[in-house]
């Protein structure tokens, strides 16, 4: 069943003419969104925060679009298929984590900042060392995200072209076809947030949540339907073809895996799950491209309700997950599955592919299937980076040129070309940057941006909300501590060298022994925050009242 | 700062009014509201989460556990009921937000008064 890359002639190049017209559908029906929502912007409120003219449920849709990653949609599904219950945890964390945007940030951010999380964390701080600490964090963190995004999608397209090494496709090979895809996604990304600002990236978010929840919702109709609607039946179908029997559907094979006779690497290996476990619920109150969401709603009370839905979006979208991927190991099968893409990455496509055999009838409906969720993927994956490059370049902006370099004295309109110069530039960069590492193991870097965000971010948002003591020194420790720690930590862990699975594979500069940092970095975070802040005498009550009773009552909220 | 409200008597500084709102009984008692709930159920859901999290690593057999001869264990419950106490956390918080806190968010910002956000921090 090795769907993708040997099906007959006819199938294979319906799938590919198909995916590609219906992903041209996308693209040009976004890009009209786009030179529409160009219209509607002319203020630096529009550029920013869309006009702060979302409803609360628009919003949470695009909440969703910007959150749910190709490391949500076929990261996911790729893990539980080939390591059964493991990849749940993933789902688990990353949904539980909006409980903390929901009770602890959204709302308080959106009465309290403007434009950028820096907004929030600067408010009674010196401007200058704090909006820097927050730009270098969110182009940080971003450009992680962003890596992984792309290179996934490089590596995607020619799997879901079936450009198979050897063959061409429109007279390029596989590895021309990957440059091409990231310069594409590069491309469109840029187009997005230059031309449509945060209108246009909010509506590109709409569109692909629905998209996204639509195709998974369907298939996990249908593989429930294949076995009429049985959970159980499922899940020992999946344990079974799996050959791991019942441990399949146990944690333990991929996290926290007990190795025989090696007390201390299973040690390691057990803590390792705890410290990607806490980088999951923490990180995502710490993520710039979703913090500056909530201000995309007039109202801190809108911002909730956008965070409501957004919890039943996501967790709906992840509870499919289960069927997606249980689905994918007794349907497709995990030998299938390697063959194609030893991460697992194809597993959610080619289920498609398998449910449009069963369903649709023969190659063609294979081949529709296929398409339609591949042409999902890739709208998935512009969704994520439009939004990563927005909140790069809006605190690039915001932060850096306008309140560091010009003292807060930029015009609006010189912020926002500064703005859109700066998405142009970071979107140039990623591009750069994936294309030398498009054949680097980059997936630990979107685990790496949620452990930064947790270890840097989240200590100086919740101790600038919440603290008030807090001051400019804390902060910049905060940012700097969590950053710098979380970053060095896994550089020296096993997933930059020293391991087969590695980054760099061939050489070997490891000595900590987890692949997540979160355990040490986020503790370390906090801890600085409140070091810098006791050894510095600054102190500001009057501000920290301003704060306090306009993040809670939305007085002179913006 | 720059700040400075336009209705305000010239004697009074938007400073001074927040100031001397964050120190009113009022206020007091709505972050004692909002607190009062957003932080115990904080704690509350990192521990339950936590616990999900630790028995993964360390209580496998018990997490191995079947439902009935099923294919359904223990850690699929386990991970469910972690998505059913999500639901209900922020159904319950939304519940308690627009009764308890808002009121009183409302009467303190209508008391305050439009202050112009334009006015506000640089930022």
């Amino acid at each position: 069943m090795r769907v993708l890359a040997a099906e007959a002639a006819t199938g294979g190049s319906t799938a590919r003419t198909l995916t590609i017209i219906l992903f041209l559908v996308f693209v040009a029906f976004t890009l009209a969104i786009t030179v529409w929502a160009s219209r509607q912007t002319k203020t630096a409120t529009d550029f920013y925060a869309g006009g702060r003219s979302f409803s609360g449920f628009q919003n949470g849709m695009a909440i969703g679009g910007d959150y749910m990653s190709a490391a949500s949609f076929l990261g996911i599904a790729g893990i539980i298929a080939l390591n059964g219950y493991d990849g749940f945890l993933y789902s688990i964390g990353f949904l539980v984590a909006w409980l903390v945007a929901l009770l602890l940030v959204a709302e308080l951010l959106r009465n309290s900042g403007r434009y950028t999380m820096a907004d929030v964390l600067a408010f009674r701080m010196r401007q200058k060392p704090v909006r820097t600490a927050a730009a270098v964090s969110t182009i940080t963190v971003s450009i992680f995200y962003l890596l992984a995004q792309m290179v996934g999608a490089g590596a995607l397209v020619a799997l879901l072209l079936g450009i198979k090494p050897g063959s061409t496709f429109m007279g390029m090979d596989a590895n021309a076809a990957k440059i091409a895809t990231i310069v594409l996604v590069g491309a469109l990304m840029i187009i997005y947030v230059t031309v449509g600002g945060m209108k246009g990236t909010t509506y590109v978010q709409i569109v692909k949540a629905f998209l996204l929840m639509t195709g998974a919702l369907l298939m996990t109709i249908l593989v429930l339907a294949v076995f009429k609607f049985n959970l159980s039946s499922l899940l020992g179908d999946a344990a079974q073809s799996s050959g791991k029997g019942e441990a399949f559907l146990e944690p333990g094979l991929r996290y926290g895996v007990e190795v025989a006779g090696n007390a201390t690497q299973t040690f390691y290996n057990k803590m390792d799950l705890l410290s990607l476990g806490i980088a999951l619920v923490l990180g995502t109150a710490g993520l710039p491209h979703i913090l500056i969401r909530f201000y995309t709603v007039p109202t801190a009370r809108a911002a909730r309700k956008s965070v409501l839905w957004a919890i039943g979006i996501i967790g709906t979208f992840y509870l499919f997950t289960l069927a997606l991927g249980f689905g994918a190991a007794a349907l497709v099968g995990s030998q299938a599955i390697t063959a194609q893409d030893r991460a697992g990455n194809t597993a959610a496509p080619q289920l498609a592919a398998e449910l449009g055999r069963r369903f649709l009838g023969g190659e063609v409906g294979s081949a529709t299937l296929l398409a339609i969720i591949a042409a999902v993927a890739f709208a998935t994956i512009l969704a994520v980076v439009a939004g990563l490059t927005l909140a790069s370049s809006s605190s690039l902006a915001h932060d850096f040129y306008a309140n560091v370099i010009k003292d807060g004295q930029a015009s609006e309109r010189q912020e926002v070309n500064v703005a859109r110069i700066s998405a142009l530039v970071i979107g140039a960069v990623a591009i750069l940057l994936s294309i030398f590492a498009q054949n680097l193991n980059v997936a630990f870097l979107v685990a790496l941006a949620f452990a930064v965000a947790a270890s840097g971010n989240l200590p100086a948002i919740l101790y600038s909300l919440f603290w008030k003591r807090f001051n400019t020194s804390g902060a910049v420790w905060a940012i700097y501590g969590g950053l710098i720690s979380a970053v060095v930590l896994v550089f020296f862990s096993p997933v930059v060298s020293g391991s087969a699975t590695a980054m760099f594979s061939k050489s070997d500069w490891q000595w900590f022994p987890l692949s997540n940092p979160g355990l040490i970095s986020i503790p370390f975070g906090f801890f600085c925050g409140w070091l810098g802040t006791v050894l510095s005498k600054e102190r500001d009550d009057a501000k920290y009242a301003e704060l306090e009773v306009r993040s809670l009552t939305g007085s002179g909220a913006h | 700062m720059s700040t400075e409200a336009r209705d305000t008597a010239p004697t009074e500084t938007p400073e001074d009014r927040y100031l001397a709102m964050q120190r009113s009984p009022e206020f007091g008692k709505l972050r004692k509201s909002f607190r009062g709930f957003v932080f115990p159920m904080t704690v509350a859901f990192f521990v339950w989460y936590a616990l999900y999290v630790i028995l993964s690593a360390y209580a496998r057999d018990f997490m191995s556990i079947r439902i009935g001869g099923s294919h359904i264990n223990v850690a699929l419950i386990f991970g469910l009921l972690q998505f059913v106490s999500t639901f209900l956390i922020a159904w319950l918080y939304a519940r308690y937000a627009s009764q308890k806190v808002d009121p009183l968010a409302d009467e303190i910002h209508a008391e305050l008064g439009e202050v112009s956000p334009d006015e506000g921090p640089r930022g």
